[in-house]
């Protein structure tokens, strides 16, 4: 299958300030793709240089096999909802499908209609007076009803309550069974993409820390509790991605393909907001450290 | 038509808490060999999870030859689970479990002993019929 996103040495510089550094991905098609990392993290950019928005300052992207934003076709295959879900606030709900029908090529009026009408959206009513749910469900309405191969989403349901939340990733994932999209979706907040994802991206100071699918991070990375050791006597392939210790007890986050043979170690099994925790912490101390550097 | 639903607070992974589901009610007799499976799409849009993953689990049944999948119209139970009878049909067992849950009760027990020593009493069972 080929890559939704494929990058090579990508990076996006503001001034002397790089959003985004040396990012090499390979998104296989048909996933739910969750990317995740603080406020800061370079994820916007990502999402910015994928719809052609923003144009790199170093390295290569590709999406769907195509130059990101480089015509008419390339623009019809791809879905951009940015963050907090933008409607003209001016016009009436009709007047979206509308605009909708007229700016997209393979657009699905029968599709939009039959949704709003389950929304229970009154087509006259304007998208400003909607609330914040409504409108997310609304926007979302015309990425879906545009009949995108990929559809991107920029912290979608950071804004809204944990209702209106769990409606919109349902009606998200039943377009996913429905159409077979491919879906990139960005959040700061892992529980939100826990049952809608199965590949991930974290992203943490501008760097990708870890990409792969949900499944095979699950299953290669393991926590290790065991007496106090030092990390580097590990054996080779084991790579430690967080560690604690008090004095007399290790405990340890590792990342292995093999299984952990050593009888010391008593181990279990890490869950999703662990690993990218883990990986957060690892990445803001590395940068913590090169800042005390500057310093010095 | 089962429901399904999902413990997020479980650490199992959401299609292993859909297979157990599916075998839990195949013991207690709640499907049946040729009902229907609900629809991939509407389990994902129902809990608001990957497609794939009920994918996934529908697989791993189909696998254990628990249920098939028809293209075009949806998946259907096609096994059955305990030698062929329910839950249900065990009544003689339970009445023998329910005279023993009385006896450790009036031995003193409490549930989370009574768990434990059913719990424990089970694996060894298990191992010596390994050994």
């Amino acid at each position: 299958m080929t890559a939704v996103i494929e990058t090579g040495g990508l990076g996006k510089r503001y001034r002397r300030l790089w959003a985004l550094a040396d990012c090499t991905l390979s998104v296989p098609a048909g996933h739910v793709v969750g990317l995740v990392g603080p406020n800061g993290a370079g994820k916007t950019t990502l999402l910015g240089l994928a719809t052609g928005m923003l144009a790199p300052t170093a390295g290569t992207i590709e999406v769907l096999g195509g130059r990101p934003g480089a015509g008419p076709a390339q623009l019809a295959r791809v879905g951009y909802l940015a963050q907090d879900a933008p409607v003209y606030a001016g016009l009436p709900v009709a007047a979206h499908l509308k605009l909708g029908a007229h700016l997209n090529p393979g657009w699905d009026a029968a599709l939009a209609r039959a949704r709003i009408k389950r929304l229970g959206l009154d087509p006259g009513q304007k998208a400003g007076k909607l609330s914040g749910g409504q409108r997310a469900q609304l926007a979302l309405t015309l990425a879906v009803a545009k009949r995108p191969e990929l559809l991107i989403l920029d912290e979608p349901v950071a804004s809204l309550d944990p209702l209106a939340r769990r409606e919109f990733l349902q009606y998200l994932m039943e377009s996913v069974g429905d159409q077979g999209l491919s879906v990139v979706l960005s959040s700061h907040l892992v529980a939100d993409l826990e049952r809608v994802c199965d590949y991930l991206i974290v992203l943490v100071g501008s760097r990708v820390q870890v990409a792969g699918p949900v499944e095979e991070l699950l299953a290669t990375h393991h926590l290790l509790s065991g007496p106090r050791r030092d990390p580097g006597s590990l054996p080779d392939g084991m790579r430690v991605i967080s560690a604690s210790h008090t004095d007399v007890q290790s405990t340890l986050l590792v990342r292995t393909s093999g299984p952990v043979l050593d009888p010391a170690w008593m181990v279990s099994e890490v869950g999703l907001e662990d690993l990218v925790l883990a990986y957060m912490s690892q990445a803001a101390g590395r940068g913590r450290r090169s800042h005390l550097e500057v310093q010095r | 038509m089962i429901e399904f639903h999902l413990d997020g607070r479980s650490g199992v992974a959401p299609y292993m808490q859909l297979i157990h589901q599916v075998r839990q009610s195949l013991r207690l007799g709640l499907l049946r060999e040729g009902d229907q499976l609900p629809k991939v799409k509407d389990v994902a849009a129902g809990l608001a999870i990957n497609p794939n993953t009920v994918l996934k689990a529908y697989r791993e049944l189909e696998y254990e030859g628990l249920a098939a999948a028809r293209p075009g119209i949806g998946t259907f139970v096609t096994g059955t689970l305990g030698g062929g009878a329910s839950l249900a049909a065990h009544g003689p067992l339970r009445r023998d479990l329910q005279r023993w849950l009385a006896k450790a009760r009036r031995a003193g027990l409490d549930e989370e002993s009574i768990e434990a020593l059913f719990v424990s009493t089970f694996r060894s069972a298990g191992e010596e019929e390994i050994a």
